[in-house]
């Protein structure tokens, strides 16, 4: 029982994670119908910025005062992406998409040396800041308490987003342009500046995501690149470019890896891409979509 | 890619300009290993191997319009063939290790191509992206069979049963009888290649990357055809692989890791995608890129990353489109403005 609790908490924590990831290049492709494979490493660049900040701060600041940090690294990462999407992504939306796969794969190189030559070769650490929450019982296991904030912070992200999706006038724009572009422009919807903060949003879940998991598991080269593939799992099981998909397909993965790990750990990934093909197979717009493609 | 109708294979109006070209290139290459250090002449049959590899991607991006991003399964496959034959049989006959790398890469190619080739555009990547990534999480995870991250050996092998001689020792054996045998390999593989894209087949996936639904209505069985072409470039992508194996010396899961696919998808457009010879310089340039900026810096994919940038907004054509689209404004200036001949894009 006490081991089943421990489970469904940390499979909560990674949904949440895996959510903030994949929404953000979901909200991305949705929009702007590009797949940017350096998501992943714009989640690393938040982790980075994090885990350094708070160990720059963590002298003389109290442990929750350090949670301010979380939507400061997001809103910096932000910054990075309205400054990547005008100068390198701008000018090939008119071209085979092929470019922009091309480009962001770039994007992808720069960014890991960039994060290199900025923050160093080795990985950091915001462990204290993790460690300095403590820890409490749930339903008599002993929890530490920062992962159940991560949980708190995942579902009041999703609550944010889906509130600026649905229930913003700028989300009505957002809508309008992802499903058809010419008639936003002609009905005088600024599309180049709503694709500016489209993608500095999808940006920002990254660095959110980033910032959040750096005390639970710290800040390394090449983590961008992993988390990349299993958000495209997440992103292929609910359906590129639907939110509701993303957080659904983040609770699967995150299901199906706990099991994994409990149950067959040498399979775990390849049963993870795996499944991402099968549903590619069998419902190529997600499992969660209402029309299909 | 439908909005580029470009045809990447006009037959050669002129076999004798390309004889041309193609002559002193032969003729450098085959005296290469005799003016040139030997490192040189290692990286230049790293170069050979890459260039059947990113050869055998274009014929599904260039040719067929399929953009893979999980093209380092099919050439980490030929390289863990090698290293399989080496470790569980106790071969070490290259020819062995050859088929065993087609055969493996034709194998998992049409495995992953039942898949795959249902889809296009971003899915065909991603789809293939995530097969990929089947092989190279089984590769790391199941170390007892594989090595796991430390690989398995893929020691000197013996070319045709041994009568080039014994090796001296690695290097040269690298730099002489394997240089050699890689750059006769890789004609080999090059010459195939140019007969299938200029087969009917050949012409007929160019028709399906044009226009998918006219091919079809013309009695071309598109998914049947892509398949095809994406066995076909899976298995040349393995024998690319197990060329490579013993240069490398080792089969890593990082042959088998998607930003190595980047790599080869980098290559060919690199060169230059729409032509058949863009691939090959493509990813010979790349090649001495990437050892000459690994060699002065360690923020080498940073050098890349800017490379590539660069190409995608200012050079979509690549080397071999952007000279040629040069030659042809030099001959157009040069000679009678609108009687100047069109040079072919293909060298």
């Amino acid at each position: 029982m006490a081991t089943l609790v421990v489970q469904a908490l940390n499979t909560a924590v990674y949904t949440a994670v895996l959510f903030l990831i994949a929404g953000g290049l979901s909200l991305v492709y949705g929009v702007m119908r590009v797949v940017n494979l350096a998501h992943g490493n714009l989640y690393m660049l938040g982790a980075f910025v994090m885990a350094w900040a708070a160990a720059g701060a963590a002298a003389g600041v109290a442990p929750p005062l350090l949670l301010l940090l979380l939507p400061v690294a997001g809103i910096i990462v932000a910054l990075v992406g309205a400054v990547i999407e005008p100068m390198l992504l701008r000018p090939l939306y008119n071209r085979a998409e092929e470019y922009q796969l091309l480009m962001t794969f770039g994007l992808l190189l720069i960014l890991e040396d960039l994060t290199k030559f900025v923050f160093g070769p080795t990985p950091l650490s915001a462990s204290t800041l993790w460690s300095a929450f403590g820890s409490s019982t749930v339903l008599g296991s002993d929890y530490p308490n920062y992962n159940l904030l991560v949980i708190v912070v995942g579902l009041v992200s999703a609550v944010l987003l889906w509130a600026f999706v649905y229930r913003t006038k700028f989300g009505v724009m957002l809508r309008a342009t992802s499903q058809n572009r010419k008639m936003a422009v002609s009905l005088g919807i600024n599309v180049r500046a709503l694709y500016v903060l489209a993608f500095a949003v999808g940006c920002l879940m990254a660095g959110i995501a980033g910032a959040v998991i750096v005390p639970i598991q710290g800040a390394v080269l090449g983590m961008g690149v992993d988390a990349l593939v299993l958000s495209f799992v997440v992103v292929v099981i609910g359906g590129l470019g639907s939110l509701e998909g993303a957080l659904a397909g983040a609770f699967i993965v995150a299901v199906v890896r706990t099991l994994a790990i409990t149950f067959f750990p040498e399979l775990e990934l390849a049963v993870l891409y795996l499944m991402a093909a099968a549903v590619l197979v069998t419902r190529p717009a997600g499992l969660f979509s209402r029309s299909s493609s | 890619m439908s909005d580029t109708a470009a045809t990447v294979a006009r037959p050669a109006r002129a076999p004798m300009r390309a004889a041309a070209y193609l002559a002193p290139l032969a003729l450098l290459l085959l005296v290469f290993p005799y003016i040139a250090p030997a490192y040189q002449t290692i990286l230049l049959a790293y170069g050979l191997a890459f260039a059947i590899a990113a050869l055998a991607l274009n014929l599904l991006l260039g040719y067929t319009g399929l953009l893979s991003f999980g093209h380092a399964a099919f050439f980490g496959a030929g390289a863990y063939a090698a290293g399989f034959m080496v470790k569980y049989l106790g071969v070490t006959s290259m020819e062995a290790f050859l088929a065993a790398g087609a055969l493996s890469g034709a194998v998992i190619a049409s495995l992953f191509g039942i898949v795959c080739v249902r889809y296009t555009r971003i899915f065909f990547s991603i789809l293939a992206l995530a097969l990929s990534q089947v092989l190279w999480s089984l590769a790391f995870k199941l170390y007892w069979v594989t090595g796991g991250s430390d690989g398995l050996r893929v020691p000197t092998p013996t070319l045709l049963g041994g009568v080039l001689g014994a090796a001296d020792d690695k290097v040269t054996f690298l730099s002489h009888q394997y240089y050699y045998y890689t750059l006769v390999i890789f004609a080999v593989c090059a010459g195939l290649m140019w007969l299938i894209v200029h087969s009917p087949f050949g012409q007929a996936l160019q028709a399906i990357r044009d226009n998918e639904v006219r091919a079809e209505f013309v009695g071309i069985r598109v998914r049947r055809y892509r398949w095809i072409a994406f066995v076909l470039s899976g298995m040349f992508t393995g024998v690319a692989g197990t060329l490579w194996g013993p240069l490398n010396g080792l089969a890593t899961p990082e042959a088998l890791y998607w930003p190595f696919s980047g790599e080869i998808v980098f290559m060919a457009v690199l060169g230059g995608f729409r032509s058949f010879s863009g691939p090959i310089v493509g990813a010979v340039v790349f090649n001495y890129l990437k050892a000459y900026a690994v060699g002065r810096t360690e923020y080498w994919q940073l050098l890349i990353g800017v490379v590539l940038v660069i190409l995608v907004l200012a050079m979509p054509e690549g080397i071999i489109g952007t000279l040629a689209r040069v030659g042809r404004r030099v001959l157009a200036y040069g000679g009678t403005g609108s009687a100047a001949p069109r040079l072919p894009d293909e060298a």
